[in-house]
């Protein structure tokens, strides 16, 4: 069946038109809200997002494309982002991302088998006075050791996302 | 001497919830709204250039002059564009005003607005900030709600929106042109100025593009006065700011300091030294693009022009410490790679330069490389800078050039050595 959106993202997609004088400058805003309720931007979703702003969808395309956090695959339940930029290198992020890999079998920009971890390097997240920082999803996690970091895979593996994702 | 710090900004150790409108406006919060409104849009301007306070997001343009430069007859909407875009690696200052005092990025937002009979204002936040923005979102629903926004500003009679718009990953979108056509929707690629945004900018309409952390010192500006806040800091570089301290030190963090402290102190007082007191070896003093410092360097006073004599500059005030035991062509790696995967591709010597850049960097780093490599890397740093687009050519080159020129018997050493013959672990830190 084809993609559409759903009734509460149509509506929110409304109200984003709102905010700009021109509906190309609603794309990204509407490209987030279409990654949420897809999980990823399929080349079929981006002619959805196309469709629905009236743009071309070259257009859609050309801006999907250049930014990072816009996925063009699929990514796993917990998207584990370790920063490697140099305040965290200086506080030990290798050490955080070892521990991350060998615990999950994956090496950066995979997924692992179950669908559940999809583990990636990034760069400095703005958070470098309690570094290395971790980002899972929305979360930022701080101070993280090789140690705490497993700690937290386990905890999130058992479906325990009390302290956050 | 001991460090002055202030919390005028940094309201951190406040024990509040400033996130709270009711806790906001308690301490005194939105009153200045109504003093700016009585004033008038010149007294406004007048006050921020007796403030002299010089942008936060890392050029240090002085605010007051810079809002002098928005047509004040035109018949087109203007805009207001926060910049939340904060990347500059070692930089974590707006994140706190986002996170934890969204209400005083507001507030700014109102009282920068008026001044310039704005209607509209965008705050655009990385994208990676999610709980920020869902935070500052939530302070413009209650702002809203409180009738502090919309059409009737604290029942002034003055109509302002303020929306947040988030971005997508990309650091080039901290650079003030690429967050305009960012926020217009399409790729963020830098445009050549002029025009400078404030005569053409979001939407083809004059647009003043200011820091977070500029905007949130408005509101401290009106409420004490701009002479006021001028002393906090030194001539033509005035008021307290954040700095935010990273790396080797034992305490890592944010600190509101007046412009003018001196950086060693900073470092060895507020940020506690160094970890195992080990002794220093080098400092970044402003986010990643600014040269490096050795530790003979770092006697200077904080200003933008005592930093530059000192040798480098004052960026974003984000310092990254490093202590001896760190590689440097380890650290100098990491960025570069960083530069390279965030040019945005537009002109050819940034775009090939930064990864040929990297990729030597990464010989030097593994062994491999040829004495005659060294000379490669400082040219292509050479050939870079002042040749492109915009500034992230040049913040590219500058580490390369620096480190090479401060630290290159190290990178000697390796090529000597085939490999890296730092031995022995950087120092560990554990939570303060
Ligand atoms: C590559 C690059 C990245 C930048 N990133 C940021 C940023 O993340 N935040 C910011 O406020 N300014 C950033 N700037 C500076 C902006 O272009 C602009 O000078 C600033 O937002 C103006 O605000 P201010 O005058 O209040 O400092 C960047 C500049 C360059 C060249
Ligand atoms: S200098 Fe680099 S980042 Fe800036 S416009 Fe040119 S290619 Fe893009
Ligand atoms: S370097 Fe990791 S958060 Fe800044």
């Amino acid at each position: 069946m084809a993609q559409a959106f759903s009734p509460q993202a149509d509506a929110e997609i409304e109200a984003i038109l709102q905010r700009y004088p021109n509906r190309l400058a609603a794309l990204i805003p509407t490209l987030w809200v279409a990654q949420r309720e897809f999980g990823w931007l399929a080349e079929e979703t981006m002619e959805l997002v196309a469709t629905r702003l009236d743009l071309p969808p070259a257009k859609v395309i050309s801006t999907a494309t250049f930014y990072t956090m816009f996925h063009k695959k699929p990514v796993g339940r917990y998207h584990v982002q370790v920063c490697k930029n140099i305040s965290c290198y200086l506080r030990g992020s290798d050490e955080v991302t070892a521990a991350v890999k060998q615990k999950l079998g994956v090496a950066p920009g995979q997924t692992t088998a179950d669908g559940n971890f999809t583990l990636e390097e990034v760069e400095c997240l703005a958070a470098c006075g309690r570094a290395p920082v971790v980002q899972v999803n929305a979360d930022y996690h701080e101070w993280q050791t090789a140690e705490s970091v497993v700690a937290l895979l386990d905890r999130l593996a058992a479906g325990d996302t009390s302290g956050g994702v | 001497m001991a460090v002055q710090t202030y919390d005028y900004l940094l309201r951190d150790k406040h024990g509040k919830d400033y996130r709270d409108l009711a806790v906001y406006r308690a301490a005194g919060g939105y009153k200045a709204v109504l003093k700016a409104h009585q004033m008038g849009g010149e007294a406004i301007i007048n006050e921020v250039k007796a403030a002299s306070i010089r942008g936060r997001g890392g050029a240090g343009f002085p605010a007051g002059v810079k809002w002098g430069f928005v047509p004040k007859d035109t018949n087109k909407p203007k805009y207001l564009v926060v910049n939340a875009d904060e990347g500059e690696p070692g930089t974590f200052k707006d994140n706190y005003f986002l996170s934890h005092d969204p209400h005083r990025l507001i507030e700014g937002c109102i009282i920068t607005s008026m001044a310039l009979d704005i209607h509209t204002a965008y705050i655009y936040v990385r994208g990676e900030f999610k709980r920020q923005i869902e935070t500052v979102d939530k302070a413009i629903a209650d702002a809203h709600k409180a009738g502090i926004l919309g059409k009737n500003v604290l029942g002034t009679g003055y109509q302002l929106e303020v929306y947040t718009h988030s971005g997508a990953g990309a650091y080039i979108c901290g650079e003030e042109t690429a967050l305009l056509e960012s926020l217009e929707g399409k790729p963020g690629q830098p445009r050549l100025k002029p025009p400078f945004p404030a005569v053409v900018g979001a939407f083809g309409c004059p647009t003043l593009v200011n820091n977070v952390e500029t905007i949130a010192s408005v509101p401290v500006v009106i409420e004490h006065g701009g002479e006021w806040f001028h002393k906090l800091g030194v001539e033509r570089d005035g008021g307290s700011r954040l700095i935010g301290i990273s790396g080797h030190v034992k305490k890592p963090g944010l600190y509101e300091i007046g412009v003018g402290a001196n950086m060693r102190e900073v470092i060895y007082e507020l940020a506690g030294g160094i970890l195992e007191d080990r002794p220093l070896k080098a400092v970044i003093p402003g986010g990643s693009s600014c040269a490096v410092m050795t530790p003979e360097q770092i006697d200077a006073p904080m200003t933008l022009d005592g930093i530059r004599d000192a040798g480098s500059s004052f960026g974003t005030g984000g310092i990254i410490v490093m202590a001896e035991g760190t590689c440097m062509v380890k650290a100098l790696q990491r960025l570069s790679h960083f530069y390279a995967h965030e040019s945005c591709g537009q002109c050819t010597p940034c775009r090939e330069g930064t990864g040929w850049m990297a990729r030597i960097i990464d010989d030097i780093e593994a062994g491999r490389a040829r004495q005659e490599d060294l000379d490669t890397l400082l040219e292509v740093a050479d050939q870079i800078g002042g040749n492109t687009i915009c500034a992230l050519g040049d913040a590219a080159s500058i580490p390369v050039q620096s480190f090479l020129q401060k630290f290159r018997a190290e990178f000697q050493a390796h090529i000597d050595h085939g490999g890296c013959p730092i031995e022995g672990p950087m120092p560990r830190g554990t939570r303060p």
